[in-house]
């Protein structure tokens, strides 16, 4: 069978919704399973302007379609599955991220970065994050609890590793994080969007223009370095590059450590399990990051040539949806998806941080910064336990990325 | 088993450093660098696995 989005729908019941909510804060949304097995891909409608959009739900698709140069990234072309509301006007000014940048833009400025990010880098970088955790964890222990883990630990850590990272002044960190939670906002207007991303630039402009004079040890000194010599970016874009840095290395894996952390303590033999054996902890990482798949469309594309996918014929102009919640909860990949299973030997395979050239730039620095937070919690808050119902609990389901509001614990 | 890698597809994800540091590395540019052409055996599995994962099919294997 061979579809088109424009094509009027053979029946006439009305195309779903997306985003489609989850049913429990720790399940993929109830009618992706059907979706892989009947219709792996196919249509719905973006519930913020009512346009068509292809989803794709398995892992073979969406690794297919991740990895396809012809599903451009670029959020200006016409067709792009945009999730938020922005005007014409608006978007004819944005300057491109790197992760709506396609090549060869996308590989020129993504090279700059890669040095950042290496194995090795990264483990350079695990010794100061044990440190930062440390301090932390001090705090949250002669504070005692109930304490709300998301400002005490969840977000701090992730925050002061990117700031020292970029060279931003953690002092001003308040201010970051109110204006990149409200980017990540789905309901928010174009006004208010506007509004967060102005105001975060307009602060990381005067840092830029201070760097570019007086140069520190950091990732935007050393890209305004390398620029010197490859002239790839302006000043404009290096703000750019620092926003996309600055809100991808914090908001992310804030998430991730809060919504572990309850995983964790929903499954308390799980827990004891790590514990005991702290060597199972890459692998559980990489299980809590594919059980929740936080980002799940981030990864927009619109096709810009025709492409197969499956049964079915993306048109050029078309925007599709590669859904790695979806993936990650394939039973052809991953049986009994829908359980925690720290052991899954193929848990490796989600692909939560993306797939193909756009796959996240930080993906090795947010796996050590969880698992030394995991670690650390185990090891020196044996007693810890959840301060709250399990149904008082608020979860992200109206942001780009899903997580919890607060975690209030104690142990 | 014999390995190479097209460096020029390379988007320095540093799985394949990560799963099989005897057989791949990272250069200064964080670019993927083929350590052992010809892995022993041993090496099979992880090096199946780090030419899996990889995001920009960078990684071959031969036999």
């Amino acid at each position: 069978m061979t579809q088109s989005a424009d094509a009027a729908p053979e029946t006439g019941t009305p195309l779903p919704q997306f985003p489609m909510r989850r049913t429990c804060p720790f399940s993929e949304p109830g009618e992706y399973a059907e979706m892989r097995a009947d219709r792996p891909v196919s249509r719905a409608a973006l519930k913020v302007n009512g346009k068509p959009t292809w989803l794709v739900t398995r892992h073979e698709h969406v690794r297919q379609v991740l990895g396809d140069s012809r599903a451009s990234s670029n959020l200006k072309l016409p067709g792009y599955p945009h999730q938020f509301h922005i005007p014409e006007e608006m978007l004819a000014q944005i300057r491109l991220m790197l992760l709506n940048m396609d090549p060869p833009q996308h590989t020129a400025q993504r090279r700059m970065l890669i040095p950042e990010f290496t194995a090795r880098r990264v483990k350079e970088m695990r010794p100061r994050i044990q440190q930062i955790v440390d301090e932390h964890v001090d705090a949250m222990l002669a504070a005692g609890g109930p304490v709300d883990l998301v400002t005490a630990l969840a977000l701090p850590v992730p925050s002061l590793v990117i700031c020292e990272l970029l060279g931003v002044p953690y002092e001003d960190h308040a201010q970051f994080e109110e204006w990149s939670a409200a980017m990540m906002n789905h309901d928010l207007s174009p006004a208010e969007y506007g509004a967060a991303v102005q105001a975060l630039d307009m602060y990381l402009d005067k840092l830029v223009t201070l760097k570019e004079s007086e140069p520190g040890d950091d990732l935007i000194s050393r890209f305004l370095e390398k620029n010197r010599a490859e002239r790839i970016a302006d000043h404009a874009d290096v703000v750019t590059m620092a926003r996309l840095m600055l809100v991808g290395g914090h908001e992310t894996t804030a998430n991730m450590i809060a919504l572990g952390v309850l995983a964790l303590l929903r499954h308390p033999e799980q827990l004891a399990e790590l514990r005991a054996e702290p060597a199972l902890l890459p692998n559980a990482v990489e299980e809590l990051l594919r059980v929740f798949s936080i980002s799940d469309s981030g990864t927009a594309r619109v096709a810009v040539e025709d492409i197969e996918v499956g049964d079915v014929t993306i048109r050029a102009g078309e925007g599709i949806l590669a859904l790695n919640n979806a993936a990650d909860h394939d039973e052809s990949v991953f049986p009994d998806p829908g359980t925690l299973d720290i052991h899954r030997k193929e848990a490796r395979s989600h692909l939560a941080f993306g797939y193909g050239i756009h796959q996240c730039i930080g993906a090795n620095l947010a796996r050590v910064e969880l698992e030394v937070v995991y670690g650390t919690l185990l090891r020196r808050v044996p007693g810890l336990r959840l301060a709250a119902e399990p149904d008082e609990l608020r979860f992200k389901d109206d942001a780009m990325v899903y997580g919890v509001y607060e975690l209030p614990v104690t142990w | 088993m014999r390995v190479s890698a097209e460096r020029d597809r390379c988007v320095g994800s540093g799985q394949c450093a990560l799963l099989s540091p005897e057989v791949f590395d990272q250069d200064d540019e964080g670019l993927v660098v083929v350590l052992v052409e010809e892995p022993a055996d041993g090496h099979r599995e992880e090096v199946l696995q780090a030419v899996d994962l990889c995001p920009s099919r960078t990684l071959r294997v031969h036999g």
